[in-house]
Formats: structure tokens, sequence, C-alpha cells
């Protein structure tokens, strides 16, 4: 789709167009998000007038954003969200009513902020956690105003109409739960079993997969179809490889064999660097960062996993290919993908795949890796 | 009258920091400074593969991204004596120049502004006047009146709707605000323009290294984004020519705005030249090396070491004078907490003995907080911007002399003026304004390099770990945003056997030593005015002016044990 302009067939209310006019948002920019939006979502186009009513200023969504055990990669990326940008989300499309990166208020002020929020919108309010939460010793690796992660986030999540978790630490545990995982740390979903939590996955996630999945829970008053990691399938339903600008040299044979060498410059497949593109579900390939602007694998290097539980230990060292495992030829559907890391690469190299890694006889390489384990 | 406060959570900063301080007559007599958040991320790598860290490290801070991958790539290829390639030194100038100059200005207008300039103020404005002040102080377009009243409209339909978000409940009206409705006004039309700006320019490492936050290109031994200008998948003329339109952009907004509005608001602020002054040494790695001999005499930011505010005497940066105590840190040293150990030796044997969630305060007479205490030669040292500008300023750096010399003549003050809260946030602009410059060189010198067919930007020589030493270890270094970060790394039979890092909000939020001595915050904010203890913004201008970087809080306490008032909401 066009996203400068609207399909000619759908046309959004005047009064909708010039409310939003008197907010600073141009008409343009208006039409241009929603259409976007539908866009993410998969949707067609006759669903851009619902997600504009969805959007009405009055409805601006109260959002409650709390950080645990965090780098703040995750709020930093939505500072970087383009559609709409920061200020708009800020300004004219959410009520952002606690957010440590942000408040102006600090210390007892801003905690009043959240108490009072969670008290007034009470089962009507977003929450939004980022960071993992420790569990161990009764949780005091991680507090805030006094209080441990976990109390907060049963708090701020028990009341919420839905949780959503950005980045990999609020949806996995992600590096806090690497081995030997010394504080205890799990995600949301696992600390808070009572909440409904939506896993938005990714160190950090990305903002535009963030903004897409508010704006279809606005538009429907539910959450998307999840796998079962409970991530959104629109962002998290194919895997890396099976939508990857070099898929093609992958089949083709033609992988780099050094940083540097003929075959990256020329943009061949990062396989044998180490991409774990094969194994990991996420939308990089299709959206990518920064507006669109680049990816990890259309950078030069390969993709270590980031949307995927623990990768931090099933898919390093990152530099190391993916191992060889038996089941060639065994097809799956993405429910097996998840049942283990084994399944996983198996599907990932199906019959022809795992054939082409090896088409140039390169039993060097695999010699190499069989030494190193 | 004696009160006791607490700031918990300190907001506009990474991470959870917890301040508390005593306030005697309205100034502040004693502080704490506690991060109250632990990961265990040094834990986590012990074993691992040294050329996958950068990847964990990076993850400390996705504020200040990219910068614990620098000095963790660093310190493996100082282990194994790896040399990278002058593309890739380049590359790596572009990346940390572009993340310091993108974060020190979202520093200074997402996270500090707020402290000095008042929102609700804007909306009583003169669009003409706050025109009128933009113009004669810069040449920067966007400064008509109809700019201004479409900006203020769009705040007064903000604030209409009765739901102020993240701007709720904060401080406005506060009797330490003191610019005109005019100026805060402009500075808050230039709040949104620079969210804009930052988005953009940070493309900059999306080129270079795919996405940001969280940038994935670095390597040990030089950087994964191939160079090759007859390619489409790597580095060519196309993208330079886009990287430099995005240089110019970021160089041209901070000339513009950044620096002009930092001027106005100080001017307005002189007083807190004189506050917030703190321990008075200085400690600087240096950065931005000149040349790919990987030596450390010819780097854009110099090393040295200054002690006591001495500027006639800088002395050289000794690494292996650096130790770290944790007398009042939730960490136990297996040979006596009082002991301080250089980072080779680091341990990292968390032990919390703080008060059990929830708590109200903590027991600031025994341990307090999840930061050790870093010092150097058994001193505090204060590391960043500042740090790094009075050490260059004091060894006669031509570029920096010349713009702080620029910068303390239009505020009428003199160079003692740069101790101070003020001096702080003055330092950063200046070197922000002086890397956004110098990265337009270091292109320029990295197309030449692509021009004459020069395209190596990793050096694969000892990338097998068959090719390394049985045990080796390295010190990895890097001029971050937040100031001099250090990763220490010991390798043993191809894995990592210790990993420690000692961050710049290592150095300057940690809490006291085992002679007593307080670390920079702390110090910084003795004899800081508080006017209102239930609003002490005074204490968020002197701990943003640092720009922590970890989770903290701040608290304020009432040494002769008087009255006790309890701000906290919980």
């Amino acid at each position: 789709m066009n996203n400068d302009q609207l399909p000619m067939s759908v046309s959004l209310p005047e009064e909708t167009l010039r409310k939003w006019e008197a907010r600073g948002v141009s008409r343009r920019d208006f039409m241009k998000f929603c259409s976007s939006m539908a866009a993410a979502l998969a949707l067609p186009i006759t669903f851009i007038p619902r997600i504009a009513e969805a959007l009405e200023a009055d409805n601006r969504p109260p959002v409650i954003w709390v950080e645990f055990q965090s780098c703040s990669g995750d709020s930093e990326a939505l500072l970087r969200a383009n559609q709409p940008t920061a200020a708009e989300l800020i300004l004219d499309y959410l009520s952002i009513e606690y957010a440590e990166v942000i408040m102006a208020a600090a210390g007892h002020q801003a905690e009043k902020a959240k108490h009072d929020a969670i008290e007034k919108y009470k089962g009507k309010y977003i929450a939004v956690v980022e960071g993992s939460i420790p569990m161990k010793d009764g949780g005091v690796y991680c507090t805030v105003a006094g209080e441990s992660a976990l109390n907060i986030a049963r708090k701020v999540c028990g009341n919420a109409a839905a949780t959503i978790a950005v980045g990999s630490c609020a949806a996995f545990g992600n590096i806090p739960a690497a081995a030997p995982n010394p504080t205890g740390a799990v995600g949301v979903q696992e600390a808070v079993p009572g909440a409904t939590v939506l896993n938005l996955p990714g160190c950090p996630l990305n903002a535009e997969n963030l903004t897409a999945a508010i704006v279809h829970f606005l538009t429907f008053g539910k959450l998307p179809a999840v796998d079962r990691l409970g991530r959104p399938l629109f962002a998290y339903g194919k895997r890396i490889h099976d939508n990857c600008e070099r898929r093609s040299h992958f089949d083709a044979g033609q992988y780099a064999e050094a940083f540097g060498d003929e075959g990256h410059r020329k943009g061949y497949c990062l396989y044998k660097l180490g991409c774990k593109g094969p194994e990991t579900f996420h939308n990089c390939p299709t959206v990518r960062y920064n507006e669109g602007q680049s990816w990890p694998v259309m950078a030069g290097h390969g993709c270590i996993g980031c949307s995927e539980p623990q990768f931090w230990d099933t898919m390093s060292p990152f530099y190391r290919r993916l191992p060889q495992v038996p089941g060639f030829g065994i097809e799956a559907t993405a429910d097996k993908i998840g049942l283990g890391l084994v399944a996983a690469t198996a599907v990932a190299f199906g019959a022809h795949g795992i054939a082409s890694a090896f088409r140039r006889g390169d039993e060097m390489e695999s010699d190499k890796v069989k030494k190193e384990e | 009258m004696s009160k006791r406060i607490a700031v918990d959570p300190i907001t506009r900063i990474e991470g959870h920091l917890r301040i508390e301080a005593q306030i005697d007559e309205g100034k502040i007599t004693n502080a704490w400074s506690s991060s109250t958040s632990f990961r265990g991320i040094e834990t986590i790598l012990k074993g691992r593969d040294p050329r996958d860290a950068h990847h964990f490290t990076q993850r400390f801070c996705g504020v200040c991204t990219t910068v614990h991958s620098m000095a963790s790539i660093r310190c493996v290829e100082d282990a194994l004596k790896i040399q990278v390639p002058d593309n890739a030194r380049l590359i790596r100038n572009l990346i940390m120049a572009s993340q310091s100059v993108q974060d020190h200005v979202i520093h200074f207008y997402h996270l500090h502004a707020l402290d000095w300039v008042d929102i609700v103020s804007a909306l009583k404005a003169d669009p003409a006047k706050s025109a009128q002040l933009a113009q004669s102080i810069s040449d920067w377009p966007k400064s008509s009146a109809t700019y201004f009243k479409g900006i203020q409209d769009r705040i007064a339909a903000f604030a209409g709707t009765g739901r102020l978000g993240p701007f709720q409940n904060a401080y406005w009206g506060h009797s330490a605000y003191r610019l005109p409705p005019e100026a805060n006004l402009m500075a808050v039309a230039h709040y949104l323009e620079a969210l804009e700006w930052q988005k953009d320019i940070i493309k900059i490492h999306a080129i270079l290294g795919s996405k940001n936050p969280h940038p994935q290109t670095f390597l040990v031994g030089g950087m994964s984004i191939p160079v090759d200008p007859d390619s489409q998948n790597a580095l060519n003329a196309d993208k330079v020519a886009h990287i430099r339109k995005l240089l110019r952009k970021a160089r041209l907004f901070v000339e513009q705005v950044y620096i002009p509005d930092l001027l106005a608001v100080a001017s307005f602020y002189k007083e807190w030249a004189g506050i917030g002054g703190g321990v008075g040494n200085f400690l600087a790695y240096g950065d931005f090396p000149m040349d790919n001999s990987g030596g450390t005499e010819n780097q854009y930011f110099p090393r040295g070491v200054i002690m006591a505010k001495d500027l006639a005497n800088v002395q050289p940066m000794d690494e292996t004078k650096i130790t770290e105590y944790v007398t009042k840190s939730w960490y136990t040293y297996s040979k006596g907490d009082d002991k301080g150990l250089h980072p080779y030796d680091g341990e990292t044997n968390h032990k919390y003995t703080g008060p059990q969630p929830p708590y109200e305060w903590l027991n600031t007479d025994e341990k307090y907080s999840w930061v050790k205490a870093p010092r150097y030669m058994d001193q505090p040292m204060e590391v960043g911007p500042l740090a790094r500008m009075v050490i260059a300023y004091a060894q006669g750096h031509k570029e920096v002399q010349d713009t702080v010399n620029f910068v303390l003549g239009k505020l009428g003050v003199g160079p003692a003026a740069l101790f101070s809260t003020l001096g702080r946030t003055a330092a950063r602009g200046i070197e922000t304004l002086l890397l956004a410059q110098k990265s337009e060189v270091w292109l320029d010198q990295l197309a030449d390099n692509m021009g004459r067919g020069i395209y190596e930007v990793h050096n694969k020589e000892k990338w097998e770990p068959s090719t390394w030493p049985k045990e080796a270890r390295g010190f990895g270094y890097h001029e971050a945003p937040r100031g001099a970060l250090g990763h220490w790394i010991r390798i043993e039979n191809g894995q990592i056997a210790n990993y420690q890092a000692v961050v710049p909000s290592t150095w300057n939020a940690g809490p006291r030593d085992p002679m007593g001595q307080m670390g920079p915050y702390e110090s910084a904010l003795v004899g800081t005015p508080v006017a209102d203890a239930e609003q002490p913004l005074e204490i968020l201008r002197t701990i943003h002016s640092f720009d922590p970087c970890l989770a903290c809080a701040v608290h304020v306490l009432d040494g002769r044990g008087t009255e006790i008032i309890r701000v906290k909401a919980l």
C-alpha cells in the first residue's frame, strides 16, 4: 500500500480530520498513520476508518509504563518510533501516566501519578512492562520507591486491561535470566500468571511492533492473535530466514566465509558467520529498524536470535554457525518448532537448506564446529 | 529545622536511582546515593566466548547503547594484541561520536531541561516575543511568531484535555524556575524538535550498524559492516552521502539550537555555577584515536587525571591505580570488604543486607547500594564531559580551550565556574559541539580510504580461539557520553575467566568508601539549596547534571534526628 495517501475508496470523517489538525497532526500525517497501521496489522483497507475512530482524541488510552531489571533500551526504542513519532505518541495518541525515562515528576510525586492512574483507570489502562522481574530472595534485586518489582508488577499488571511486555527481558527474562540467572529473573507472564500479557520480544523491541499492537487493541478491543510464546503473529509469525533478503544466496550456496571477504561485501548469506535467522521468529527483514533503514543481516552481521526465549544461552556462541542436527527433510509446523532448539534447527534447515549449506563440500568448516564443541 | 527526604525513583535517567538526603536550614548537609537494581551480568559472562561478550555488555545500558560494546571489544583486543584496520577505527569514531552527540542532546532537552524549564509557564508566553528572543540568539529558521504560536496552541490543546500524562504532578510553578514565559515556550518548541531530530540522526547507527538502540555491528578485531563502493550490500558512496547529510543535520542543530539554548538558559541560572561542585578530582581515559596505532597518545580527547581542581597539574592516568570498594555496597569480598580490589582481581559476590521491601528508608550506616565505590589512588573521581573538557583544557587542547573560553565569556564567568552543576551541563554542550564538527572529518577520511581501494574492516588474524594464548588479560576503555568507562577481562583457555566493568555511573554514583569519603553525587549534593523539601527540584538539577545511567534513588536525611518528613507516598 502506498503510505502517502489513502486509497480512493476510503475516506475519513471531516470532523475527525479537523480535530486532529487542531492538535497539530496534519491530515496527511494522520491518514498516513492509519493506513500504515492497517498495513502493519495486515488488515484490509476498509478497516482504516475503524482505526481512525479508535484513535479519537478523547479515547487516548491511559498507559502505565514500568521498568524493572532493564537497560531502558525499550524506552529508547519508543523514542525512535516513526509511525507515529514519540512526540505524537506522548501528546496525541496515548496518555502516558507513568514512564520513568520521560516523566517530569520524580520521587513521591511520580509514585502518586502511578497510584492515581491505577485507581482512576482500574481495568481500563494498558500496562507496559520493560525489564525482567527478579524472584530470588524476596525481590531485593530490584526495588522502586522501596517496593519490589514483583509487588509493583502484581499491582500494575493485575489491574490493567492488558499488559504488554516490551523487549525480551519483560517477555522471557532475557539477559538477567541468562545462566546462571543470579537474581532469579523471569518475564512478566511467569511472575504474574493471572495477567493478560502480550509479549513483544526483541533486544530491544522494534517500536513499530509496539505501536501496531496498541492500535490493534484500540481498534478491536482485544489483543492480537499470538503464537504459543504469547507473541503476536503479525510480527512473529514467520522465521527471519524465510523473509530474509539474502535467502536466495543461502539457497544458491553462496556464503560469506569471513567478515570483510568478497562474499561478505557482496551480501551473501551469513549462515557460516553464525546467523541465527533460521531459528528466530521476528519481522526484522520486512519492518527493519529506524524507519526501515536497516536490520542486522542487511548491515552484515548475523541475527543473534534476540526475540527467542533464553537466546543468550541457546544461541551462543553467536559466531558459531548453527550446529548440524539430524532430521533433514522433516517438515514441521511452527508449533513443533517451539518444542525445542533441536526441532527448530531441523525445521530451519529443511532438506534443500542444509544440503545447499554443504553443497560446496566445506569439510573443513564442519570439522571446526566439531572440534570447538 | 532538619528534614530527611527520599527521592525514589529519580526519573529521567537510565536505571533505578534513589537519593536520600538530609536538609538543614534549607540546604543539603548530607546525602546518600543508592542504586536499587542488580542484574549480575559480570557473573553471567563467566565461561563464555570472549568474542560474544560485547553483545552481553551492550545490554548494560540501552540509553548509552554502543558504549559497552566498544569497551568490551577493546578489552579483548588489548588482551590478544589485536590491531584494528583503519576503516574500523574511523567507523568506530563515527559511531561513538554520533552516540555522544545524539545522547547529549536527548539529555539536555528530554532528561535535564524540565529541571530548568517550566512548560506550564510557556502557555502564558507572547509568541512574538519568543520569536524575537529566538532570532536574537540564532539563525535557526524555525523561529517565527506563527511557528511558536502553533507550538503554544498544540500544548494548550494538550493541557485542555486535562490529561497531562508524563507532565502531570511535576514542579510547575516552583520558585526555583527562573525563565520568562517566552524562553520557556522556545525551549518547549525545541524539546519537540529535538525529539524528531534524535530519531533521524541516529540513522547513522542503522547505516553503520543495523539499528539503534543496540547496534549489531561490533567485532573483536574490527567491525562487521562491509565497505565496498562497488556493492549495494556494503558501505558505498550512496551510504556515505546519506551519513554526510545526517552529520550535517546533527551539527546544524547543535550549532543553531542546542548551544544557543544552553547559553540562554544558563544565563538565567548563573548562581548554579557556584553549586554542586562535588569531589573536584577528574579522570579521563581519552578517546577518538586519530591514528590506528592502537596507542593512547594521539586521541582527540586526551587521557589524564586532575586532583583537587588543580588545572596546572595534569597527571598521567595509570589504570593500575584503580580499585573498587564494597564497604557500603551489597557485595562481599573474599579477603574482607574494606580492602580495595583492582578490577582484574575484582569480585562480584552479591549479598543483599538492606531492608526487605517494602521499606521506607535505607540503613545508610551499613551497606546501602548496588553500586561499588571505585577509587583512583584511593580518591573518589568525577568522570564525564566535565572531566574530559577540563583535562583537555588544562593540557592546552586548542579546540577545547577556544570553545570553553567562548562559553565562559558569553556567560561572563571564569574557569572556576566549570566546577559546578552548571559547569557540568555546559561542558556537555561544549563537547557535543566539538564532536559534531569533528565527525565530518572522520567521514572524509573513511571516504578517502574507500577511494583508494582500502576495504578492510576486520582483522581476522586472531579471530579463531586456537590462535590465542592459554591465558591473557586486557583493559578496554572508552569515553562514553557519561564518562570514563573501563572493562577488564581475563581469558583462560578461550573462555572468560573474569570480567569486570567500572562504568561512569559507578564512579559518579558510588557510595562511601572505608575511609568515609563520599562519592561524587553525594558530595555534589552537599550545600545544594532546597526551597521546598516536598518538591526537591534542586536535587534533580545537580543529579541530572551528571546524566545518571543506572537504577538509583536519592534520599535527604536529618543528621540530628529531629524532624523527619516522609515525602514518599508509599
